[in-house]
């Protein structure tokens, strides 16, 4: 099999790897560079698990080729936090329960801090369907979005 | 090929070139933009190793330029980013909005105009906006670049007009003149991510004295491609898009479509729902023209 080297930044970090051209994103994440916060749940673009930042833009790190990622700036759930605290964001998912199993919660962080840097004021209607591609089986999503919509005060409060 | 190889031109010439020295060796390639439909497609039915060529590093597929006659569009802009650009909102919302049904944010951040019609399904959802704004194809091809209309393009379900040698540049849309609209409307089971039951786009001018003069109906999901309806344009034209003339219309619609029963709907339903979208389309296209 041919390996092509990619050349990538993966939160702030430049990183280098060997990945084959049908590789995702997602598989080089997890994969090649040990960051496995991003997870899969369809492989298909529908469930939203492999959310990732590209560039500033949100994406399906599985509909992402790893080669695609070749001088690109790359967020995941791993560069959410700041170094010594919780974003706000992760904080107020804890305090509100809005997991369970936890397998879509690194993709709904990682969505619901791209909508509140794009939009610190969302309505809840304007939150459901920015999270519309992110799919929980598990709180049947109304922890979460009062968790975001909590987040949202917070963060209009601290600043 | 035993696997699957790739490559980023960075010019037109270079794209058209690794597309024809693929096609000399006699393997296959295939051009990946937002890569919503090719990796899907690639991780279920159609996963035979290829040469993928990334189409989104030339300044021309992500070009947007709003001329005094004409818009061009380049084909790989991602929805996300179209929808962030206020002036092409405002000349062609309906346009917009039909790229913005595409997926979720995430599919957005990556989907683009092109990929869709490329990919030509039926349900496509920007195909019936890109026709009733009467665009232009801009294909790259060896010999200079060709020009087809968005309504010629496909040909059947999942074919086009392309070569394997040749692919999309972008879009040329004539400037809409004065007192025109247009919106495109779907009908899906729920409220987002999901494939179109049936869609349809208006777009219509009128004069100063309120009468339309030109007017595009497009619709689609219903026929193994999207069609221009001629009879339900010509039901709007010189009118003032009325109640009645909006049903003519809507009939026009529903006689035009040749749609199939799958889960998504029977024949009967899509036929009547088809018109329906057509009729609530063309009130909004009118009232936006007239805004
Ligand atoms: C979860 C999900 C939801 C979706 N929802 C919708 C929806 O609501 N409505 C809808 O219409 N579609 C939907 N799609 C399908 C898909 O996102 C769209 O068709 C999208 O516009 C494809 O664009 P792309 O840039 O990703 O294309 P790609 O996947 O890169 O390409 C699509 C096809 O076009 C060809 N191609 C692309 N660009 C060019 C070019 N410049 N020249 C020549 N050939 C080219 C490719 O070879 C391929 O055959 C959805 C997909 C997913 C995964
Ligand atoms: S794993 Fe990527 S969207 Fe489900
Ligand atoms: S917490 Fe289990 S899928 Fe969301």
């Amino acid at each position: 099999m041919k390996k092509v080297h990619v050349s990538t930044t993966v939160n702030g970090q430049p990183e280098e790897a060997l990945c084959e051209v049908h590789q995702s994103l997602l598989d080089l994440l997890r994969d090649e560079l040990g960051l496995t916060g991003t997870k899969e749940g369809c492989g298909t673009g529908d469930c939203g698990a492999c959310t990732v930042l590209l560039d500033g833009r949100l994406v399906c790190s599985c509909l992402v080729l790893g080669v695609e990622a070749e001088g690109k700036e790359v967020t995941t759930i791993e560069g959410i936090a700041d170094p010594d605290r919780l974003h706000v964001v992760q904080q107020k998912f804890l305090e509100h329960a809005a997991l369970q199993c936890g397998i879509c919660t690194p993709g709904f962080i990682v969505a619901a801090k791209a909508l509140l840097d794009k939009n610190p004021d969302p309505d809840e209607t304007t939150i459901r369907y920015w999270l519309a591609g992110n799919l929980c089986r598990c709180t049947g999503y109304d922890k979460i979005v009062r968790a975001v919509q909590d987040a949202a005060q917070e963060l209009a409060q601290s600043s | 090929m035993s696997s699957y190889t790739f490559a980023a031109p960075t010019s037109i010439d270079e794209a058209l070139s690794v597309l024809a020295n693929s096609s000399r060796r006699g393997e296959r390639a295939q051009v990946l933009a937002g890569g919503t439909d090719v990796i899907v497609q690639m991780r279920s039915f159609d996963n035979e190793p290829r040469l993928l060529v990334d189409v989104k590093k030339l300044a021309e597929t992500n070009e947007v330029s709003i001329g005094e006659d004409e818009v061009f569009i380049g084909s790989a802009i991602a929805s996300g980013v179209l929808n962030e650009n206020d002036e092409l909102k405002r000349m062609f919302p309906g346009l917009l909005e039909s790229a913005d049904l595409i997926g979720s944010t995430q599919i957005q951040g990556r989907a683009s105009i092109g990929g869709n019609l490329c990919n030509s399904s039926p349900a496509g959802d920007t195909i019936p906006a890109l026709i009733v704004n009467s665009s232009v194809c801009v294909i790259a091809n060896s010999n200079g670049n060709r020009e087809v209309p968005v309504e010629d393009f496909v040909t059947g379900v999942g074919t086009n007009c392309m070569s394997a040698e040749e692919f999309l540049i972008g879009f040329k849309i004539p400037r809409p003149p004065a007192r025109t609209g247009d919106a495109y409307l779907r009908f899906i089971p729920r409220t987002e991510m999901d494939i179109a039951v049936a869609g349809a786009g208006v777009s219509v001018t009128f004069d100063d004295s309120g009468v339309c003069t030109r007017a595009r109906v497009s619709i689609g999901a219903v026929a193994p491609t999207a069609l221009l309806v001629a009879d339900a344009a010509n039901a709007l034209i010189g009118t003032q898009v009325d109640d009645s003339a909006l049903r003519a219309a809507e009939a026009a619609c529903s006689a035009a479509a040749s749609p199939i029963t799958d889960k998504r709907g029977t024949v009967e339903y899509r036929r009547k729902v088809v018109g329906v979208l057509c009729r609530r389309a063309g009130t909004i296209a009118r009232d936006r023209a007239l805004a």
